[in-house]
């Protein structure tokens, strides 16, 4: 670890990048004080780690482990409710908090609260991991490639379950992955790591569209168009709203990715998508040739910033037809 | 002769009885005392890697040295002595077992170091040690009968009377209150292990 200076801000979903042993799980533990930096300091909020006890630190800080980390002697609402004991909750907020968090992470407690771990599938297992590290309703999370067990439905699941308890709560998480589709579609913003040091810190959009160096286009397959389409949300290239197109173009959430949507353009024949929110309220359009530009691989000349006019060769958007 | 001769037995009782408290008392006692020292060189030992082949090799060694004196005292130490490795190497056994994750889980949620020992390590570690302490109170009540050849008292006595009174009544009742207690000691200890959270988790989950 050298050299690392990052600002997070509150509420926001961080994802740490990069290859086995670039140092981004080493970082992870030097702020719940599992590893002891040799120098440097960690402030969350205004505090800094080595001001607490390690034990009171961590109880501040959800932990969440790839091997789940769960207490096999322990039944599902005992492993939940242990961080609220170690806090000396009453017993009875701590039964209402465990029944609230299994809920949340969608295991009935009628069904769940008295199985242990090894009853559960791995899938299960994780979403107890989840609930367990939310139990004192931490205002962070570190999450250290919670779901890189997980067969991919799964994983893709418990993504979807994550986004939307980020999205309610708005906990600061930090979150290790070497996943790069991962990170982009659950972080705010991307960490990206080389031996110790960051290599980039930024929007997955930017990481994928403006690599800083070759290594961080690689890891992220800027080059690739497909990857690069599968990576950018339809909102980057949502185009303004044209009232004369509502109601007959097929509709996609501004969520979903590029790549969804070329498969939806190509697949409909239509030639504009409208673009929709969350509540099915449109909030703009989208062509192929918008998403032909944000396809466009990162441009080594600046020049174009701001200016979104980039001519993708004819070539190329036929191959991305053909290849989806 | 009557090769199941059980008169001895059956007439005197009370003394067989008396005895095998006897015997209770020194076993558990023993025991007391031996669980506590090999408590501690377990888990220095499982905690420090390094520690652990020195610990075994001396405590293997402890186990072949014959002992010297009469009395109660001398008989305990070899009883706590010849312990010493079934409940040490259980010990370490079982705390070894539990997953790193999940140790480090518990001090990642905020577990104390002590709060880690009791409510994740041990009692993870419990069936293991459980299982060393039957081994090893098994083992106690079996030397302790030898014990009796030191003026320890307990059922040995009835043996070693026996024998030199060529009394095979006797001997038998000795034989069978050893065998009984044995086998009592076996199936409460073997419960025990049965009833400790992490053997419950794997029969609900067998089932």
């Amino acid at each position: 670890m050298d050299d690392v200076s990052l600002r997070i801000a509150p509420g926001e979903f961080v994802a740490l990048l990069g290859p086995s042993g670039c140092g981004k799980t080493t970082l992870l533990k030097m702020i719940n004080r599992l590893y002891e930096p040799t120098s440097g300091r960690i402030w969350i909020d205004d505090t800094e780690v080595h001001d607490l006890k390690a034990s009171h630190l961590r109880r501040r800080i959800g932990y969440v482990i790839q091997q789940t980390g769960l207490f096999p002697h322990l039944r599902v609402a005992d492993n939940v409710g242990v961080v609220p004991d170690l806090l000396k909750w009453d017993k009875q907020r701590i039964k209402r908090r465990v029944e609230e968090l299994l809920t949340l992470v969608g295991l009935p407690p009628a069904e769940y609260a008295h199985r242990y771990p090894a009853q559960l599938s791995g899938g299960e297992q994780q979403r107890v991991g989840l609930a367990r590290a939310l139990a004192a309703e931490p205002s962070t999370m570190l999450m250290d490639e919670p779901f890189g067990a997980l067969d991919a439905i799964t994983r893709g699941r418990l993504q979807q379950e994550l986004a939307r308890i980020h999205r309610q709560f708005r906990q600061t998480i930090l979150f290790v992955t070497h996943d790069i589709e991962e990170a982009v579609h659950l972080a705010d913003k991307i960490v990206v790591m080389r031996e110790g040091r960051v290599v980039q810190f930024d929007t997955p959009l930017a990481i994928v569209t403006e690599p800083a160096n070759d290594f961080v286009a690689d890891l992220v397959g800027s080059n690739d168009v497909l990857r690069r389409l599968s990576l950018v949300p339809v909102a980057a290239a949502v185009e303004p709203l044209d009232s004369a197109l509502a109601g007959n173009a097929p509709e996609i959430s501004q969520w979903v990715f590029l790549r969804d949507a070329l498969s939806q353009l190509v697949d409909s024949g239509a030639d504009r998508l409208v673009v929709v929110d969350e509540d099915g309220h449109p909030v703009g359009t989208l062509s192929l040739r918008a998403v032909q530009r944000a396809a466009a691989p990162p441009s080594p000349d600046k020049s174009s910033d701001g200016d979104h006019v980039v001519v993708v060769p004819v070539e190329r958007a036929g191959r991305l037809r053909g290849g989806d | 002769m009557d090769g199941l001769d059980l008169s001895y037995l059956t007439e005197n009782w009370r003394e067989v009885w008396a005895l095998t408290l006897d015997h209770v008392r020194l076993s558990l006692l023993a025991l007391a005392i031996a669980l506590p020292i090999a408590l501690v060189l377990g888990i220095a030992a499982a905690r420090f890697r390094a520690l652990t082949v020195p610990v075994l090799t001396f405590l293997g060694i402890l186990y072949t040295i014959p002992s010297q004196g009469l009395g109660v005292k001398p008989a305990l130490i070899i009883l706590v002595t010849y312990s010493q490795v079934f409940l040490v190497r259980n010990i370490v056994a079982g705390l070894r077992s539990v997953d790193a994750p999940t140790l480090e889980a518990a001090s990642g949620i905020g577990m104390t170091r002590g709060q880690v020992m009791r409510r994740v390590w041990f009692p993870l570690a419990l069936p293991v040690i459980i299982a060393g302490v039957r081994t090893a109170l098994l083992t106690i009540i079996s030397i302790a009968a030898v014990a009796a050849w030191i003026n320890a008292g307990g059922l040995g006595d009835l043996l070693f009377r026996g024998l030199a009174r060529n009394y095979p009544a006797m001997i038998l009742a000795g034989i069978i209150a050893i065998i009984a207690l044995a086998a009592v000691t076996d199936l409460l200890l073997r419960a025990a292990e049965r009833l400790t959270p992490l053997a419950r988790a794997h029969r609900a989950t067998r089932r």
